[in-house]
């Protein structure tokens, strides 16, 4: 098949991926999945878990990193433009434009009574997002450690006003260099 | 001068938010409204409201409209390169490293270990939401919207676009 064959494919196919994938990057897994493993097999099963796994070692939205890893290795350097471009610009577009609108009759009362009964709505899903990452913190590390970072981390970023940056570096860093005390693990890995 | 700052606003949060999209919004938000004041708490929030009732990732979502409101279609391709290429490189370059380690527990430890401090500027950006909406829309409208957002997210899982539309309802009839 013709290079840019390939690309558009995967143009419409990280396109629909990105229109129909509600919910964030880690809902849009499974839309990934059907389109690259079962609908064009442009991977295996397990090729696609491998790829979810390594994505998942960094940082940064994996709903980007996906596409543009998937482009690359069926297309090339433009399918990885191709697939990445296809699932971020049509929505990032329909933000300026509908904002646009927005802040354009800002003055109005009406509008701008819109904006304000949304902040409610953000703080909810927040708390949601809050607790969701609070649990699963408490799963993994126990409710003690958890509260004890974050009470830790508040304190250093709002009270004595160092960065994020800093705070989140220092404890990447201290993850990955820390004995894990755990041999078998550490040869394995 | 503002390029420069746009991709440090954008680059940073993405390279050490690990936890997929979500976990980057406290990390934005903290660069954005907090460090340089190109957003307030109310444009912001309201950029997120579309933001999560529209499909695809919300990174490059917010990347691409705060750098285009800071500094246009320019500002734009920055915020979003810087979200989206660092990592991505990282990703294609290291493949062979990263495979091996992709089961490491030091790896898995990364991201265990910053989940607690996400979840606290979570909790840190709820209350600022609802100081914000105290201060403007009073405790009467902020109580009847947020209770029934949580009653239709949490209870009956109503898809966020209807709610943030439901929301707009409201606030053009009661608020304006």
């Amino acid at each position: 098949m013709k290079p840019t064959a390939v690309s558009w494919q995967l143009f419409w196919a990280f396109f629909r991926i990105g229109i129909f994938g509600f919910g964030g990057g880690p809902a849009m897994i499974p839309l990934v999945r059907a389109e690259v493993v079962t609908r064009h097999r442009w991977l295996t099963d397990e090729e696609f878990a491998d790829v979810l796994a390594i994505g998942n070692t960094l940082p940064g939205p994996i709903a980007t990193k996906m596409p543009g890893y998937i482009g690359y290795r069926v297309g090339g350097i433009t399918g990885c433009i191709a697939a990445v471009i296809a699932i971020i610009v049509p929505m990032i577009v329909a933000m300026i434009v509908m904002l646009g609108i927005f802040s354009r009759y800002r003055d109005v009362a009406w509008i701008r009574g819109m904006g304000q009964a949304v902040v409610p709505v953000v703080m909810v899903m927040m708390a949601q997002l809050t607790w969701d990452f609070f649990d699963k913190s408490k799963a993994s590390l126990g409710w003690l450690i958890s509260i004890a970072m974050a009470t830790i981390a508040a304190g250093l970023i709002y009270w004595l006003g160092i960065h994020p940056g800093w705070v989140i570096g220092a404890i990447l860093v201290a993850a990955l260099l820390r004995p894990t005390g755990n041999k078998k693990a550490e040869g394995a890995a | 001068m503002i390029y420069w700052e746009l991709f440090l606003a954008f680059f940073i949060p993405n390279i050490i938010g690990y936890g997929g999209g979500p976990a980057i919004i406290p990390l934005i938000e903290a660069e954005v409204v907090g460090r340089y004041g190109w957003m307030t708490a109310q444009t912001f929030a309201e950029t997120l409201a579309l933001g999560n009732a529209l499909p695809s990732p919300i990174a490059t979502k917010m990347a691409g409209y705060v750098g285009y409101e800071v500094a246009g279609i320019g500002g734009a391709f920055i915020a979003v390169a810087a979200t989206v290429i660092p990592t991505l490189l990282l990703m294609l370059g290291a493949l062979g490293l990263l495979y091996r380690h992709r089961d490491s527990p030091r790896v898995k430890r990364m991201s265990q270990w910053v989940r607690p401090v996400i979840a606290m500027m979570m909790a840190w950006l709820t209350l600022g939401f609802l100081l914000e909406s105290l201060d403007s829309s009073g405790m009467v409208h902020t109580l009847i919207i947020g209770i029934a957002a949580a009653i239709a997210l949490i209870r009956f899982k109503t898809h966020p676009a209807f709610v943030v539309m439901g929301a707009l309802i409201y606030g053009g009839f009661f608020l304006g």
